[in-house]
Parts: structure tokens; sequence; C-alpha cells
């Protein structure tokens, strides 16, 4: 979004946050969920955007990792810890696991690498079926309280959305900064030309290991949001398909795009419900929307986006260079 | 050992339908870079057709020459055509994304257009055991190892006796010297999309009378087939061969001696092993990485 003045952009940034936090005040219950499990999915999606976007690793797990975070903080809540001390939990329990599972990106890439994640999904989701000691299987887990923040209660719907759309908030101002830190170069070297990057002195194998971990600690963030927000889970919800629709977020939206994920999740969780009039048919035109999108443009659509103002630029630019140059030819 | 045995034959039964819908997986591989994340709804789908020809008033043996021309069309050509041909260029990735998005489709028009219901289908081959070496074996098993080994048979046959089947593997293994010598290599991409359909169909005809037609049946059968292709070798079609019995009979053995509940943990195990010690796969040859 580099074509736009800064000012314009900070003023359109400040709308959309206000827009935000003001519109759903008076929307009902169901609107409320859709718009919070928008923000939850969309800081799931900003963390594989690092993983795969930033760093180039591809990663069919980031849906298991949800899955981590929601259980750790089911488990927690339920037994009387309050959300604040199970968000760390399952930020670092998916932190160490992505970091264990970064270790077969070291050795394999591409499709290899996008089939070791996608089997590391369906077994994480056999743990959450099967181990009914932990998990309640298939039963899952019920009454999943939601937090006091600041003493508040946010039992109701619209409390709990501003919690969803605050850690949102809090976990892109995260992205934002470590994308424009060394450390986010160094990830896109490594997505770029791992070569020379290492060539550079850039230690390949632990910001390999690290897009992962961080990737999957934002998964975990997201999981631990996503229980309170539907206070019951089982194992269904965190299967291979939601990792499938994550990847699809992040590469509708726009890998490497910073706002990527957010357009991508609002694609995936607010499209169907414009298009439920059509009833049966809704995950139908999705699908057709989304490979006709990819047909058009593979980047996503900030990628049309990014096509469309670097093509404005060079022409403005040639446009200045073809006034330029008759204005020396008249000098001569 | 009579359980052992009976798990066995059971296990090559199953491995050899995974085979099929791995082979055709590794071919699109092979030729057009393609990561069908849709194969498993491929194998679905024909079945499906089967059964409509079948309301609509034909035979079985009609329905199912319809069924197989039809899937040839929709997921040989149609799918090479819309889908692949436009986003070839644009490399591995955004193409599998796409095959995912196909897959969410083709399973919500089945359950739109047919049933979400599970319908019975008709088996080909008569129910019943007969007895080999004392023992009773079903019919169906002896009947899809036959038809699948058959296939796989006539495919090894094609590609490596035929001129054709030359001309096809040129095109995959190195399409711009194949086409200077002289290979129509987009017909034979063709071919090889036209292949998987007719394998895909045929497996779908084997297996859909085991477990049912079902919109959602293409999910374990997919990653099977994934699992199946890689472990024997992402490049080789006998690589995928044995990597589906392989599967097959692993599956099998773990639903009888691990556990059930950890049935589907034994494949997966296998498979990280497998790409962390030998990424290549058991039979295939190593490919160059690119950077």
């Amino acid at each position: 979004m580099s074509g736009f003045a800064k000012p314009l952009k900070i003023a359109l940034g400040l709308i959309v946050i206000a827009g935000l936090i003001v519109i759903p005040m008076n929307f009902n219950r169901y609107g409320l969920f859709i718009l919070s499990q928008w923000a939850v999915m969309t800081i799931a999606a900003m963390g594989l955007n690092l993983t795969l976007g930033y760093a180039g690793q591809v990663s069919l797990a980031q849906g298991a990792f949800v899955g981590i975070g929601a259980y750790a903080a089911a488990i927690m809540t339920t037994h009387g810890w309050p959300l604040p001390a199970a968000i760390p939990v399952a930020i670092v329990l998916s932190f160490g696991v992505g970091w264990v599972l970064g270790y077969p990106a070291l050795r394999v890439q591409h499709h290899y690498l996008a089939f070791v994640t996608l089997a590391f999904s369906t077994l994480a989701f056999l743990v959450f079926r099967n181990e009914s000691w932990l998990t309640g299987g298939i039963y899952g887990i019920s009454n999943i309280p939601r937090p006091h923040i600041f003493g508040i209660a946010t039992n109701k719907p619209l409390p709990f959305y501003y919690v969803c759309l605050g850690s949102l908030a809090i976990a892109s101002l995260a992205v934002w900064w470590l994308i424009r830190s060394p450390w986010g170069r160094a990830f896109m070297a490594l997505r770029e030309n791992p070569l020379r990057a290492q060539s550079l002195g850039i230690d390949t194998r632990r910001y390999t290991l690290m897009a992962f971990a961080i990737g999957s600690a934002l998964g975990g963030v997201a999981g631990a949001l996503y229980a309170p927000l539907t206070q019951y889970i089982d194992p269904v919800p965190f299967n291979l398909s939601l990792s499938l629709d994550l990847l699809m977020m992040v590469i509708v939206g726009g890998a490497g795009f910073y706002f990527g994920p957010f357009l991508g999740a609002m694609i995936a969780v607010l499209l169907p419900e414009w298009l439920r009039f059509t009833e049966g048919y809704y995950l139908m035109l999705y699908a057709i929307a989304v490979m006709g999108l990819l047909i058009w443009s593979p980047t996503g659509i900030l990628g049309i986006l990014d096509r469309y103002l670097a093509e404005r630029r060079t022409k403005a630019a040639s446009a200045l260079r073809a006034v330029a140059k008759s204005r020396l030819e008249t000098a001569q | 050992m009579s359980n052992l045995f009976d798990l066995l034959v059971a296990g090559l039964a199953t491995g050899a339908i995974y085979a099929l819908v791995a082979v055709g997986f590794t071919l699109l591989w092979q030729t057009s870079q393609t990561i069908n994340f849709a194969q498993g709804e491929f194998v679905m789908l024909p079945a499906f057709l089967m059964l409509a020809a079948m309301h609509a008033g034909a035979p079985f043996w009609l329905a199912i020459i319809l069924g197989i021309l039809m899937s040839m069309i929709l997921l040989g050509l149609a799918f090479k055509v819309l889908l692949v041909d436009p986003m070839m260029r644009h490399g591995v990735l955004p193409l599998a994304i796409a095959t995912m998005a196909l897959a969410i489709g083709i399973k919500e028009a089945v359950k739109q257009f047919f049933s979400a219901e599970a319908s019975p289908f008709p088996s080909i081959v008569p129910t019943g055991d007969i007895a080999i070496l004392g023992h009773a074996v079903s019919l169906q098993s002896i009947g899809v190892l036959v038809v699948a080994i058959l296939a796989v048979f006539g495919l090894t046959t094609l590609l490596n006796r035929t001129s054709l089947g030359h001309q096809m593997q040129a095109a995959a293994q190195n399409p711009t010297v194949a086409r200077i010598i002289g290979v129509p290599v987009e017909r034979m991409i063709l071919l090889t999309f036209l292949i998987n359909a007719f394998l895909v169909a045929l497996a779908s005809l084997l297996i859909t009378p085991i477990y049912l037609a079902k919109f959602s049946s293409g999910e374990v059968l997919g990653q099977a087939a994934f699992i199946a292709a890689i472990v024997g070798g992402f490049n080789q079609v006998r690589g995928a061969i044995a990597g589906g019995l392989l599967i097959g009979v692993l599956d099998n053995l773990a639903a009888a001696y691990v556990s059930t509940q950890y049935r589907a943990a034994v494949p997966m195990i296998f498979l990280i092993a497998v790409i962390l010690l030998r990424p290549q796969g058991l039979l295939g040859r190593a490919e160059e990485r690119t950077v």
C-alpha cells in the first residue's frame, strides 16, 4: 500500500479502527460472534503469514496450533485459572511445539515440508480426540468461562468482542514491529534466497525455527481466544480443514503483505455469511470465488492492488519523464 | 496366524486402491507440477456420477461407462483447461491452494445436488467368500486386487512399452527437450490428466461399495493417496504403487495391533520418518533441490 500519502494512510487506518469499535455496538449476538471470529482468525492467519508469507516456509499445521492454544485455555480456565494466565501458557506451548516442528524444515522444503506439517496436523487432531482424560475426547470441554478484564466481566458478546479486537490490535502491533526489526528482514532474506542469507551471516537455522515458532505462537493466541469465544470446544474444528482454511486466507488476502491476513480472514469468515441467502450454495460459491481470484491474481487481493499501484507509479513516472524530455528539447 | 492372513489380504486390497489414486497423483505432479489436494474428492465424485446415471434409468454397466466418461471430461479435461492451465505459470503453491478450494467446491456440490447422507453403491464383484489355502477370503477383496493390478499393469505397459508412453515420460522429464525432438508436450500432459481421471473413476468404482458413497469420503482417501505417493517416491509410478500397498497393509495391521484410536497415526508417523530420512521416497530418485 505504498502508493498512498502517509497522512492519508493514517487517516484511513484511524477510520477503520473507529469503525471496528463503534459500528458493532448495535450488532446482534450473531453478528458480534462472526466479527469476533474474524478477529481471532486474523491473529492465526497473521502467524501463518509470518511463517509462509515472510519466511517462505509452507505450513499446513496452523490449525493444530489454534487447537493447542484452545485446549490449553479451555483446560486452565475450567480449572479456575484466569484467561490472562492461560494465554502465556498457550503461547509458550505452541511456541515450543512450533519450534520442534521447524526442525523438519531445516531438512526438507516446499511440498515435502507441507506434507510433514500436514501429518503433524493429523497427529494433533488424534491426540485431541483420543486423550479424553485431558481433552474430554469427542465430548469436548463445555462451559468455558469468559474472562474478567480489569474487573469487567466479558460474558456478554459486545465486551468479549472488544477483548478479541484488543488482542488483535496487540498482535498486529507486535507483528508490525517484528517485520520491521532485523528479525523480519532476516525472515524475508530466508524466503528470497536462503543461500545468500547464510553467506551474509544470518543464522538461517535459527531463523527458520524462529519463523515456525513465532507463527505457531500466534496460532496459540488465536486458539486461547477461540475457546472462550465459543465456550465449548471439541476436536472437530481443529482438524486439517482449519489448517487448509487458514492457508487459503493467507494466500487469498496476499501472502507476504502485512494486511493480507486481515482481508483473507474477512473473506473466509464474512463472505460465507453474506452469501448465506443463497442457502446451500454459499460454500460452493466461496470455492468458485477463491479459484477465480487465484487464476486472476495468484498473489491474492493485495497483489492486485500492488500491481495497480505499481502500474500507476510507472505511468506517472514515464509521464514526468516525457514532460522533462520535451522541456529539454524546447530549451535546446 | 489366520487373522494376520486376513489382515494382509484386506490391507492389500485397500492398498491397491490407494495405489491407483496415488499413481494418478504422481502423474499429475510429474507432468505439470500439480499437487492435487482434491484427489480424494476426485475419487468420491465418479461414484455419484454413476449413481446419477442409474437414477436416470441407465443399467449398471452403462452407468459405469457413463460415469468414467463424465469423470474424464470433468476431472480430466475441464480440470486441466479451466484450472491448471491458467494457473500453471504461477507456481506450485497457488495452484495447490486452488485445488484445496476445488475440493471444497466438489464436496459442497455433491452435498447440494445429491445428498448429505451416505448412499449404498452396487459392487462389480459378487459378495461372498472363497477358500484360499484354507482361509475364507472375500470375493470383493480378490476382485479389487485383480482389477487394480490389471489397471496398474496396463498403465506401466503403456508407459514403458509403447511409443506414446515414452513420449509421455519425455514430456514429464524434460519438456523443453521433448518439444525439440517433436513430442507434442501439451497433448501428453492432457493425456496424463485423462489417465488420472480414469484411474480415480476406477478407484471410485472399487472402493465405494466398501465404504458407501458419501460427500466427505474423499478426505481420508486423499490423505492416504498423498502418503502413499510420498512414501513410495513422488516421482516414480512404481514408487506410488509400492507406497499404496504398503500404506494399505500398514493401516490394517495398525488397526489390529496398535489401537483403533491411533490407527491413523501410524501411517502419519511413517510418513514423517520417510520424509526426514529419505525425502525422495523409498523407491524414488533424488530430485534436484531448487536453491
